[in-house]
């Protein structure tokens, strides 16, 4: 009797933890501003004087917050990032759909890409936009790539598409990448 | 007996309760469908009267039927009458059918015929308004035929009192409604779509509405203000809008107008004659003039302008408008300059 009122306590709790866990997701959390600016902090390449330093893959602080990366895809084409490079295909800009990026694809690398821009026409958004929208950016561009969990990734788009929606981005890694309009 | 004493004050208490709440509802008042300003909203609230007057009828002669049955059936008990012949309550039957059908009818055609009349404005020299739903504000666009005399405004639309117009919706994001209970129905604003509706205005007036279809986590804090000026007025106010927004004119408002172009609220908001030209956030060429901010949220105020710069989120948790920090001066020169951008 007493073992199968701990066992009710323990599933009681599993469960308390499932939901609890799942709240992140959407969790909006306004007006809360994620620590910092990590421009600082990201270097762009391993080269420099005295012993080389990786960069390890972090992450960044909206990864798993459905809400914010959809607000980054609102924010991303409200600023015109469609303009150079569509909507993850590249353009006038390079593309954004894998993961392998000239100036780091770590999220604070790639937050270091928009807030201080990078040379031939990417420009600094640093003093434009403010780091809670950069975040919800990175976010956005992370899931063009598959990066984030399938259910955080927004859904629908509104505007064409270069393939499959976000959420199946990763079935578009380099190796498949030809297929990517087949759907 | 005992208990229906003791329920009885209850019960009234209940009624008067219920009777004071609808008497609130249907006390004039802005913002009340009770209390048309115009042709359009005084149709409906015709309507309206009509279908609760003949509701209430029937409601009536139902109950009547009701107690009526009631008693017959203990009289009946008591002296074991027999039931009524098949003939009397086939006659009850196809009159009570006949009725209905005749009162739904009466409805439909009611229904109608405000609808034709809702759509038949006059609409010579109207005046037309591009109203754009946007999460969580309104955009204005007056439409005119010579593109230099365009007006885009936010929120607060000037009509002349006594002249047809057109109100043109449409929406970027989801579907909102625009509805200004003392003039007209209820138009969607709907994603890719373009609707239409007319109204007047008979008498002077600022008549609020609210977004009448829930679009988001601030539907509640969407409101357009409706002002109904004579043409005069209203002229003055149109030629005022036309203009480029006023240079600053002293050393405070020339800092904030520098804060202003340097700081990320140029990203989105317009401010005519300068390089400010964003288009996602409501323009503030003449944000100084209007009555309210944030969309109706907050009485427009130097101190609630200041507030809404430094931390619209606890205002308007979600809006797209992000927090700015900046120093004291800097926030005070802004919001003297905002304000004198009459």
């Amino acid at each position: 009797m007493k073992r199968a009122g701990v066992r009710a306590v323990v599933a009681a709790g599993v469960a308390g933890a499932l939901v609890l866990s799942s709240c992140e997701r959407e969790n909006r959390g306004y007006g809360e501003e994620p620590a910092g600016n990590p421009a600082d902090a990201a270097s762009l390449t391993p080269l420099q004087p005295g012993p080389t330093i990786r960069v390890t893959a972090g992450r960044g602080p909206y990864d798993e917050n459905a809400y914010k990366v959809n607000e980054g895809k609102f924010l991303y084409s409200a600023m015109n990032c469609v303009g150079c490079h569509a909507n993850g295909g590249g353009g006038m800009g390079p593309a954004l759909m894998d993961e392998n990026w000239i100036y780091g694809s770590d999220p604070r690398q790639i937050f270091s890409s928009i807030a201080q821009g990078r040379p031939n026409g990417m420009p600094a958004w640093g003093t434009r936009l403010s780091n809670d929208q950069i975040w919800r950016l990175v976010g956005y561009v992370r899931s063009m790539s598959g990066q984030l969990r399938k259910d955080v990734a927004p859904t629908r788009s509104d505007d064409m598409f270069y393939g499959p929606s976000e959420q199946r981005a990763k079935e578009l890694t380099p190796k498949n990448a030809t297929g990517a309009t087949e759907r | 007996m005992r208990q229906s004493s003791r329920l009885w004050p209850s019960f009234r208490r209940t009624v008067i309760a219920l009777t004071a709440l609808l008497g609130a509802c249907i006390v004039p008042g802005n913002e009340s469908a009770f209390n048309p300003a115009g042709p359009q909203a005084g149709r409906i609230s015709t309507l309206w009267w009509f279908m609760l007057a003949a509701a209430t009828a029937v409601w009536v002669v139902v109950m009547v039927f009701l107690a009526w049955a009631v008693r017959r059936s203990r009289q009946r008990d008591q002296a074991l009458r027999e039931p009524a012949g098949d003939a009397s309550m086939q006659r009850g039957v196809v009159v009570g059918g006949a009725l209905t059908v005749l009162i739904l009818t009466a409805f439909l055609i009611a229904d109608i015929a405000t609808g034709r009349a809702l759509g038949a404005l006059p609409r010579k020299n109207a005046l037309r308004v591009e109203v754009i739903g946007h999460q969580w504000w309104w955009e204005v666009n007056y439409i005119d035929p010579t593109p230099g005399r365009i007006v885009t405004t936010a929120n607060e639309i000037h009509i002349p009192v006594g002249e047809p117009v057109q109100i043109i919706g449409s929406s970027p994001d989801v579907i909102h409604s625009f509805w200004i209970p003392n003039l007209h129905g209820k138009k969607d604003l709907v994603p890719g779509h373009t609707t239409s509706t007319w109204l007047r205005a008979d008498k002077p007036g600022v008549y609020r509405g609210q977004c009448a279809e829930f679009c988001g986590a601030q539907h509640s804090k969407m409101t357009a203000l409706v002002i109904a000026e004579p043409r005069p007025q209203f002229d003055a106010w149109y030629n005022a809008q036309l203009a480029s927004a006023r240079p600053p004119s002293n050393p405070v408002t020339a800092r904030g107008q520098d804060v202003f172009l340097k700081s990320s609220c140029v990203v989105c908001h317009t401010i005519s004659g300068t390089l400010a030209a964003g288009t996602l956030g409501p323009t503030l060429s003449h944000v100084g003039s209007r009555l309210t901010l944030a969309s109706g949220s907050l009485p427009n105020t130097p101190g609630n302008l200041a507030a809404w710069i430094v931390d619209p989120q606890r205002i308007k948790p979600g809006t797209r408008m992000p927090s700015s920090n900046m120093n004291q001066a800097d926030l005070q020169a802004l919001v003297t300059y905002l304000e004198s951008l009459k």
